[in-house]
């Protein structure tokens, strides 16, 4: 297990090189940002992980519910957290591409204002997780994640159905979408390397949860073993 | 180009410090577990 860990570490670590070449120097520049909009090969595909995390919580969440798996359980809180994290560089890049574009780090239009409450929910679900300690957390939580992904598909038509500040889709936005094959390529290699590195962040902590609730589960059972836990006659 | 690279380095600095915080708490469970053991 360790073995095969640290050989997809390697190669993720391979790719993600790469990619950060094909997204600083192989990629043309673009004729009217110029160098800023190579910011797009990450905020891009950090934003597409980021959804997938979130689905892939979405449907261990319906699974947990469903079930009571804790499988499904620890699969939910491990994509919730490293998908938050991946909103965050999301949130953080995009007003960095913004302040030099559009002369300004934020506007409250359909599309950013949907992404902040969408890191806000998410936020909130593992606020939910950490510090509640009703048992039925799990469930709570769920459920949460559940109504909490109804944002996601929100977001991602925000600048379809609205006007707003935030660019048009790049692609499969209708007729005149699209960009340079190279810059395509720069996006899909900058794509695999996050899902790779996604993959891996979350194998780790999906394994740090089911080492958690084995440990807890253990301290149960030695809690009820013990002689002064037995109730009195 | 200094937004250029400190969006980079800002993609970066948030991923090395959650695997950071992650290693922590793998730490922390594993004392946790070594103390329960020990009992």
């Amino acid at each position: 297990m360790r073995r095969t860990f640290v050989i997809l570490a390697l190669l993720t670590l391979g790719l993600l090189s790469y990619a950060l070449y094909e997204g600083l120097v192989a990629a043309p520049t673009e004729q009217t940002m110029g160098e800023v909009q190579r910011i797009f090969y990450y905020h891009v595909p950090s934003a597409v992980t980021a959804f997938t995390l979130f689905l892939i919580n979405f449907a261990a969440s319906i699974i947990y519910l469903a079930r009571r798996s804790p499988r499904a359980d620890a699969l939910a809180v491990s994509t919730a957290e490293v998908g938050v994290v991946f909103c965050t560089v999301v949130l953080v890049t995009g007003p960095l591409w913004a302040r030099p574009v559009w002369g300004i780090w934020w506007t409250w239009d359909a599309r950013l204002t949907s992404t902040l409450l969408l890191w806000l929910i998410y936020i909130s679900y593992l606020i939910l997780r950490r510090y509640s300690t009703s048992g039925q957390t799990p469930v709570i939580a769920a459920v949460l994640a559940v109504f909490g992904f109804l944002d996601v598909p929100f977001v991602y038509m925000a600048n379809r159905l609205f006007r707003t500040q935030h660019p048009q889709p790049v692609y499969f936005g209708g007729p005149g979408s699209g960009a340079d094959p190279r810059m395509t390529f720069a996006l899909l290699m900058n794509m695999a390397a996050f899902f790779a590195f996604a993959a891996l962040v979350v194998w780790l902590r999906f394994r740090l949860e089911r080492a958690r609730q084995d440990f807890e589960e253990t301290q149960a059972l030695e809690a009820l073993l013990q002689p002064d836990a037995r109730s009195p006659r | 180009m200094k937004f250029l690279y400190a969006a980079y380095a800002a993609t970066w600095v948030i991923h090395i410090t959650y695997l950071a915080f992650l290693s922590r708490r793998y730490r922390r469970l594993r004392d946790e577990m070594q103390d329960l053991r020990k009992k």
